[in-house]
């Protein structure tokens, strides 16, 4: 149903976690096998102790590319520490971030690497259940995920005794059901128990305190899909690729007005403007640039001055913005800034599981000044409103999603206050969208 | 016959079908029941057999997964693609992601609204089509994009979406 997206690179070799998109039949297991497939599982299992694997892998510096930036060897290292009656492992398919589609190309393009990967994970972290929770909205990736399964177990490569060890394994899917917050790790665990996806609150984090209340490590689609490639290559290898913070490569979605739509997989660093204009093509129809924007509901849109930044988790932060997942949207001189504020919040709001009263009031008064200012009436104070009131929901709210829901708030107005104003002063919407304003 | 007998007739038709369904329900519920974790999976699954989870459904599967159905409810409630009324025929979604609100999305939303009628979330008088909004779908690089029982239409042009609506009639 849906066809694998393009896929653009500066330099081919660079492609880590998108090495066999587009190139192998995902359905078709001995064509991954041919390409290195399941290697790194057996050097795991056969030469490795996990202690030896989890040392790899912090030594490769690769953090977490479901958003938070966390160092993927050090969680392995926690749950490994932590005690328990049995520990789990959890792959993050859930790809909430509107408009990003990285997670999908791989479950749809290479599903045996996250299989691989999370079947690693599970050995270095001492875990024999395993579940990918994958989002509804993605059929064929259930699809392919799931034949993907039960093809490597008919192999041996999972389930019991895996390369005639005694390190057992299974696996398997679970699918949402239609809600943004279930990605963050707390209500995609209570998710996973097959209840409502309310968040919980941290600590205790997932390491000590996790499915069923055991010590799991929870991982995005994208970092697993790098781990085969670092324990075949070595930490140190991948560590040379990127930059010394935010080592290897990420996966962007590119999206929006830009004139090549589409997956790029660069090296940590490469900066904003190599993105959209020479791999992206710059925008469509001559049209002028005007902001990018990175992290989803929880990101920030960066303004032309800082196409030159290089995509890196803390310089991110530092302007206010994140790496996110890596959905990137690129928005055009005709975009107002205000309304794509007015979109997140209506996401977000609508998103919002209810639980805190930051997240679930805190985030309707937002939007509702945001629609009065749409709307033509707001008033001078509204601006000075929004801001202190995003800064209370960012330090009271109860889980990730009420505490970043002000960003995109914060980040328009950090760069394009001159637009609210216009908005609240002149009744005016310099983009011509706003329509009680044009 | 005589127009009672036939009327009978198609009442024992539907108990019939009632009841088929009902114990293919009974399957999937005694197929999953025992594990940790399964009410999501079985509702997915009651809801692709019925086409929506009413309430005789929700009772059943409390009742045989022996889960109260104060839970069932609430789980039902939380999650936006489970359903409890009776949808359209035909389910068309626009996607309101950031990608195609970016490429329009709001405008195909308000041209379909107009053309069928009705508003998002709701179904036409003949019961063909529901329209919903739904989130990003993942192919953003054709935004904006519809779905019309599942299948994928991007680039949409909004002056040819009666067009495509006509081939779904
Ligand atoms: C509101 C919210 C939504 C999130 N959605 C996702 C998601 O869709 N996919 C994902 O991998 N991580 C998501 N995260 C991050 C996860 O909580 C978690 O940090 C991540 O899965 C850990 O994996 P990583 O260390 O490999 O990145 C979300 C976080 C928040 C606060
Ligand atoms: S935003 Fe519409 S498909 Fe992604």
């Amino acid at each position: 149903m849906q066809e694998q997206e393009e896929i653009y690179s500066l330099e081919d070799q660079k492609r880590i976690a998108l090495r066999n998109c587009g190139l192998i039949d995902p359905e078709e297991i001995r064509d991954y096998i041919a390409r290195d497939g399941y290697k790194a599982l057996a050097k795991t299992v056969r030469r490795s102790s996990p202690p030896e694997i989890i040392a790899e892998v912090k030594s490769s510096g690769l953090r977490g590319r479901g958003g938070g930036g966390f160092p993927t060897g050090v969680k392995w290292e926690l749950t490994r520490e932590a005690v328990g009656r049995e520990k789990y492992v959890i792959c993050n398919a859930d790809e909430g971030d509107p408009g990003a589609f990285m997670d999908r190309s791989l479950l749809e393009g290479d599903p045996h690497s996250i299989v691989e990967g999370l079947t690693i994970a599970a050995y270095a972290v001492g875990a024999q259940q395993g579940y990918v929770y994958v989002r509804a909205e993605y059929p064929l990736a259930v699809r392919r995920l799931e034949k993907a399964i039960t093809d490597a177990k008919e192999l041996g490569l999972i389930g019991k005794n895996i390369f005639r060890s005694n390190f057992s394994f299974d696996l398997e899917v679970r699918v949402g059901a239609g809600a943004f917050v279930c990605g963050e790790e707390t209500a995609l665990l209570n998710s996973v128990q097959g209840d409502r996806g309310d968040p919980r609150g941290k600590p205790p984090f997932p390491a000590t305190e996790g499915l069923w209340g055991q010590p799991t490590v929870i991982n995005n689609v994208e970092t697993l899909a790098n781990i085969p490639q670092i324990i075949l290559k070595g930490g140190d290898w991948y560590s040379q690729l990127g930059t010394a913070d935010s080592t290897g490569t990420k996966v962007f979605a590119l999206a929006g007005d830009v004139c090549n739509t589409g997956l790029v997989e660069v090296p940590m660093g490469t900066t904003l403007k190599e993105i959209i204009f020479d791999l992206g093509g710059g925008i469509p129809d001559n049209k002028g640039f005007k902001a990018a924007q990175t992290g989803g509901p929880s990101g920030g849109c960066l303004p032309e001055e800082h196409l030159d930044i290089p995509m890196e988790y803390d310089t991110l932060i530092e302007v206010g913005s994140m790496m996110g997942s890596g959905g990137l949207i690129v928005m055009d001189e005709e975009t107002c800034m205000v309304d794509v504020a007015r979109f997140y919040l209506e996401f977000t709001q609508d998103e919002a599981c209810g639980k805190c009263t930051p997240g679930r009031v805190g985030t309707k008064r937002l939007l509702e000044t945001l629609n009065k200012i749409v709307e033509g009436r707001g008033e001078v104070e509204d601006i000075e409103k929004l801001k202190a009131l995003s800064r209370d929901i960012k330090k009271t709210a109860l889980c990730g999603l009420g505490q970043s829901a002000p960003n995109p708030i914060l980040s328009t107005l950090q760069y394009f206050e001159e637009e609210y104003k216009a908005h609240v002063i002149d009744k005016d919407c310099p983009a011509g969208v706003c329509e009680e304003l044009v | 016959m005589s127009t009672k007998t036939i009327s009978q007739e198609i009442e024992k038709q539907e108990l019939d079908s009632d009841q088929q369904r009902f114990a293919e329900l009974d399957k999937i519920i005694a197929a999953n029941k025992g594990q940790a974790g399964v009410l999501i999976n079985v509702l997915h699954k009651a809801q692709q057999l019925y086409g929506y989870l009413p309430r005789e459904v929700q009772l059943r599967i409390a009742e045989k997964l022996e889960v109260p159905f104060s839970k069932v409810y609430s789980v039902v409630s939380f999650y936006s693609l489970f359903s409890t009324e009776l949808q359209g025929e035909k389910t068309i979604e626009v996607c309101t992601g950031t990608a195609c609100y970016v490429k329009g999305a709001a405008d195909v939303v308000s041209k379909l609204e107009s053309e069928l009628g009705i508003a998002a979330g709701d179904t036409t008088e003949d019961g063909l089509f529901t329209l919903k909004t739904t989130r990003c779908v993942g192919v953003c690089s054709l935004a904006p994009v519809i779905l019309v029982e599942d299948d994928v239409h991007g680039d949409i042009e909004i002056d040819k979406t009666a067009e495509l609506l006509d081939k779904y009639k």
